[in-house]
């Protein structure tokens, strides 16, 4: 049980809970110590010794991360020593890092550049040590370059304990020790999920989505392609901040005016997709309730939970729906559907999605998405370098004229824009899951119970004719985890799951905390964000998936109904089981429909 | 009981194993055979002997006659003469014309009171000895809360290096209420030149299996590791039958003498990095995890071994436990000095005239331990400086061969007792030279978790090179203080904490040698 104990920081009386660290009640009030390998989403791993302070009393400075406050405790958070053993701290770790700022996608966002920069180093006061070593190139998603990295350990972090996928570690010891994977197989041959966590952790650049700017460029400069763009829900809140916009900014308009600047042919968005992933999902989901099936159906929009699912739970594939994530229907469909409708040969399209996520780029390049006759989506930006493209464009954002969107492939409810949030895929599936059962309107549409950053969130939602619909939300693949350690457990004790219905997201937030979001974000602006795509929702027209005319459209002119044989053959796909050694599939998990 | 004439106390250890001594047992048994003695003289397998002897040793009984780096071509002339005749073959004698006496000080010694002298493997031996006499009057006499005050008023400290007090560290874990509480032995010795826990299992395990049952009972352990480093072959051996001797005479097991105590001891074999002496690292290894030091608070003794409370000891302390159950705390304090009870085995290397163990009291001086215990300085050679404490130690100059070695004196120079490992250097050798080697040892052996450890030992690596290279400046001997200080303020563990040691005290007491080499 926590109890409050006084403690003196730089002399300032603070009263605080003895659970919490010297780090941690220093921050709650303002004051800030110099720390670098410390992240407040994370537990302490304590290795870069920074954020050292000093005891009246004790001779000995120790770890403000992980040092607990204690009843009369005074600290000191500088003094000559301090400042003298923080810059020789900050001069060894730059002297074993490759310093090349300039061209490094961490540039100006790096946690060690700027403490560097305000601690005043001096970076020849000691020899260079670095020992190059080549970078990981083998992932679809992410680059590990080890000539950035200073060991401070939140990959590994974040990786195990947060997502417990288990693709990082130690390796060797001393000067030589590095972050690997197991027996230094590189990341394509990990269980790593792509999920690109690591890489929104990372302070500096050794961790960085696999950049596809300059093939999108190639694309959109040869007058032989015609270049069609979609855009994830979270694109449009997480783009402003950089820009000096408020955090959550909705700047949807301002989106699709910098993509048309930058030369897109077609912009489009993956909203559109989000809302005939409901149309699908939903569908299957009503068949399962209505035949009594006691397995729940899992939700599929989230290729890092896929790829989770397919390596630590193969046996409960059959659980996930089919449908496709709105990006990859997006993908297919911008090759047959909207070749069809504008007459354009298939072979000249170049389909991009822009994602906040790394694993998208994994998901695009999966042999089996390839319905289209060619691969359905070519290349993936994350929403980092998606902002690169804007500033080498030399767009200034933050002023832009807002612009629409063309017609066709992005019209989008309320419901469409909220899968960007955890909690929204569920939030948007019930509402029109409700009305596929009951062939009525379901009245209060916000349906708090599944919103907000709890891990695991749980809802019942009473459906005429059907009964209580007991639904749960997992975002962050450690939550995942419990939830379907749970739903394992439920099956082989009594041959039922605990929910009908489930979300999962990968990444902690769902998409707006993407592993391809801007840098230095923490949980409380990845909620900012969400919040924003909730504000969207309630300011659309339409707030229902089922309402949308261009997805009545294209089941009228292409699509036929939900489910139907074209629907399965183009928005629905089959699942995997994966070596948990090396993430390699091993054998179909599920078959696909015909 | 059979009595034979005489017995041969044959010193079995890492190093007569290495020499050869198992065929020369078998070859001196033929011998004996071949010349009818063999009911008449005793060939006794047993520990390090005690001395400072090279090779294969052996003491005969009841004349006490030491024999030093014997070799099986030996063995007929040794038989005729000695076993047969009863004239001792004064050229293979280590106490031969001019050379070096030991002071053989069997009654100074408490943790190395039976090593040498009874068979390690034979727990009747130990027994005989007045073994287990102190585990069964802790078990069926004492409560737990009078052993842990026993052991507080002995005043043992900690022999590992550290010289925490022993008894207050078991205080800490025997009042908490626990599932599971577990005591750890630290057997993996790490520290260049020290050897001493080695020699303390090779030669009696059962007294430190009797300090870990001591221990087990008064914080109220049903569960034992050693945790002990894979290269020591022969020490896992013999505890490994000492462990099972216990279990078979209901000394470990499930409701030891009827007084429903259960206890199980096991052995577990380290894979040999430094850090894992680190009693956090080792939990993690003993754990199954990559050594790791894990940060303190909470302490293992409130959080340790799978997150239970766990005491963490060294080998030497626990083997001191038994003599304080048996004899008395008070009895213990006539070792040493006030502040600093009991003995100290030291092991002695580099330039002396025997290398070895020895087992002193606590604030012997350096001067005492050199000349009377490793028979001075090898011929023509003086003293220079001496690493105390192995690489974690410090390099003292001759200003302090008259410090008494305790916690308390050492202290006041700003040094430390370590690990007990005394390495010699004669007037030759280049303290630049050493101060490379310990900085090289560092630098293999950081686990690289922290940035300060991990970047600084590989710096420091790379300034003494360059110095010993004679291509450094006084900056650079500058900058190291500076990093070795950082170091020691902002490292995670003990390891990256360390470093300061050597360094500062080798360019205090040698700056002059920093001086020359540096404006060579």
């Amino acid at each position: 049980m926590a109890k409050n104990v006084n403690v003196w920081i730089d002399g300032h009386h603070l009263e605080v809970p003895d659970t919490m660290t010297i780090i941690e009640a220093a921050d709650k009030h303002g004051i800030y110590i110099p720390r670098l390998c410390y992240h407040p989403d994370l537990p302490p791993t304590a290795n870069c010794g920074v954020c050292v302070v000093e005891f009246e009393g004790n001779p000995v400075p120790k770890r403000a991360c992980c040092t607990p406050v204690a009843e009369g405790m005074k600290i000191h958070t500088n003094s000559k020593k301090l400042r003298s053993y923080r810059k020789t701290l900050i001069e060894m770790i730059l002297s074993n890092h490759e310093v090349v700022c300039p061209t490094c996608t961490a540039n100006n966002k790096c946690e060690l550049q700027t403490l560097a920069n305000n601690l005043g180093v001096d970076p020849d006061s000691l020899p260079n040590i670095l020992v190059k070593k080549e970078a990981d190139f083998s992932s679809p998603s992410i680059i590990r370059d080890p000539n950035k990295c200073i060991a401070c350990g939140r990959c590994i972090t974040v990786c195990n304990e947060v997502q417990t996928v288990y693709a990082l570690t130690n390796s060797d010891r001393g000067i030589g020790s590095e972050v690997t994977t197991a027996f230094g197989m590189g990341m394509a041959q990990s269980p790593c999920v792509n999920c690109g966590q690591c890489t929104v952790y990372c302070p500096t650049g050794a961790l960085r989505e696999r950049s596809e700017i300059d093939e999108v460029w190639e694309a959109i400069l040869d007058p032989d392609k015609h270049v069609i763009v979609q855009e994830a829900p979270a694109i449009r809140v997480s783009l402003g901040e950089e820009f000096g916009l408020p955090l959550g900014s909705i700047t949807a308009k301002k989106m699709y005016a910098a993509l048309r600047k930058i030369g897109f042919d077609a912009i489009m968005d993956t909203n559109f997709t989000a809302d005939l992933t409901i149309m699908e999902e939903g569908t299957e989901c009503v068949a399962r309730l209505k035949a009594g099936e006691k397995r729940p159906l899992i939700t599929s929009c989230s290729p890092g939970w896929i790829k989770f699912m397919e390596t630590y739970y193969p046996d409960l594939a059959d659980c996930v729906s089919t449908a496709k994530s709105p990006m990859s229907m997006f993908g297919v469909l911008s090759k047959t559907y909207y070749a069809q409708e504008h007459g354009i040969d298939p072979a000249k399209i170049v389909s991009v999605a822009v994602m906040p996520c790394t694993a998208k780029k994994f998901e695009a390049r999966r042999p089996e998405l390839r319905d289209s006759g060619y691969q359905d989506t070519d290349y993936v930006l994350t929403t980092r370098e998606f902002l690169r493209m804007i500033k080498e464009a030399g767009i200034d954002f933050a002023h832009i004229k807002e612009e629409d969107a063309d017609e066709g492939m992005s019209f989008y409810t309320g419901a469409g824009t909220i899968f960007g949030a955890t909690g929204g895929v569920m939030e948007a599936a019930i509402r029109s899951a409700y009305t596929l059962v009951t062939g009525q309107e379901l009245e209060d549409i916000d349906i708090v119970g599944v919103r907000g950053l709890e891990g695991v969130k749980e809802a019942t939602v009473n459906v005429p004719g059907f009964g209580d619909l007991r639904v749960a939300v997992a975002h962050g693949l450690g939550n995942a985890r419990y939830v379907m350690d749970k739903v394992r457990e439920g099956l082989k004790a009594t041959g039922e799951s605990p929910w009908h219905f489930i979300e999962i997201m990968a990444c902690p937030g769902g998409c707006v905390g993407g592993g391809g979001q801007p840098y230095g974000n923490d949980i409380a602006s990845r909620a900012r964000r969400g919040l924003a795509l909730y504000e969207e929702d309630k300011s659309l027209p339409v707030r229902k998936s089922h309402h949308n005319p261009e997805v009545t459209r294209i089941y009228e002119r292409f699509l036929g109904a939900p489910n139907s044989p074209l629907a399965h053959k183009l928005l629905h796909t089959n699942y995997f089981k994966r070596s948990i050694s090396n993430g390699q599939v091993v054998e179909e998990a599920t078959h696909k429909h015909h | 009981m059979k009595y034979y004439r005489s017995h041969v106390l044959v010193g079995i250890n890492e190093t007569s194993v290495a020499a050869g001594v198992n065929n020369f047992i078998k070859a001196l048994r033929a011998e004996l055979s071949k010349a009818g003695l063999s009911d008449e003289i005793n060939i006794l397998e047993t520990g390090p002997l005690g001395f400072f002897g090279k090779g294969i040793c052996i003491t005969v009984y009841p004349e006490n006659i030491n024999y030093e780096n014997l070799k099986e071509e030996h063995i007929p002339n040794l038989v005729q003469e000695h076993f047969l005749k009863g004239r001792p073959v004064v050229e293979l004698m280590l106490e031969s014309a001019g050379r070096f006496s030991p002071k053989l000080n069997y009654n100074q010694r408490i943790v190395l009171r039976n090593s040498g002298i009874i068979d390690p493997e034979s727990i009747d031996d130990y027994i005989g000895a007045g073994g287990y006499e102190a585990w069964e009057k802790a078990l069926t006499q004492m409560e737990p809360k009078a052993i842990v005050e026993e052991v507080k008023n002995s005043g043992l400290r900690g022999r590992g290096g550290a010289g925490f007090p022993a008894g207050v560290k078991w205080s800490f874990t025997a009042p908490l209420d626990a599932k599971q509480k577990y005591v750890v032995v630290n057997a993996d010795e790490g520290e260049p030149g020290t050897f001493k826990d080695r020699l303390i299992m090779e030669g009696d395990p059962h007294q430190l299996l009797e300090g870990v049952m001591i221990c087990a009972r008064a914080i109220g352990a049903t569960k034992a590791y050693i945790y002990i480093r894979g290269e020591y072959k022969l020490c896992i051996e013999r505890l490994q039958k000492a462990i099972d001797d216990c279990r078979n005479y209901g000394i470990i097991g499930t409701n030891i003498f009827e007084t429903g105590f259960d206890l199980d001891i096991e052995i577990k074999i380290g894979a040999g990095a430094y850090v894992c002496g680190e009693e956090t690292a080792l939990i993690e290894s003993l754990e199954g995890n990559r050594g790791h030091p894990r940060w303190k608070p909470p302490f293992p003794g409130v959080k340790g071994l799978w997150q239970a409370p766990t005491v963490v000891n060294n080998v030497e302390t626990l083997a001191n436990v038994p003599f304080i159950i048996a004899k008395g705390a008070d009895e213990y304090k006539k070792y040493g000095t006030p502040e600093c009870a009991g003995t100290k085995v030291y092991t002695i290397l580099g330039d002396v005239a025997y290398p070895g163990l020895c087992e002193v009291d606590m604030g012997t001086t350096l001067r005492t331990i050199i000349n009377d215990y490793a028979g001075g300085m090898k011929k023509g050679f003086k003293f220079k400086a001496a690493l105390v404490g192995g690489a974690a130690g410090m390099i003292l100059s001759e200003k302090l061969l008259d410090v008494k070695m305790d916690l308390a004196s050492l202290n006041q120079y700003s040094a430390v007792l370590g690990s007990g490992a005394i390495l010699v250097m004669n007037e030759h050798q280049s303290i630049v030279d050493m101060l490379w080697s310990i900085l090289r040892f560092f630098r293999h052996e950081s686990c690289g978790k922290c940035a300060p450890c991990k970047n600084g030992t590989q710096q420091l690596y790379r300034l003494i090179t360059k110095i010993k290279k004679g291509e450094g400046s006084m900056d650079d001997v500058e900058l190291m203080l500076t990093i070795a200080e950082t170091m020691q303020q902002t490292s995670f563990c003990a390891l990256g904490q360390s470093p300061i040691m050597a360094i500062r005290s080798a360019i205090e007491n040698f700056r002059d040698e920093f001086i020359a080499i540096t404006q060579k």
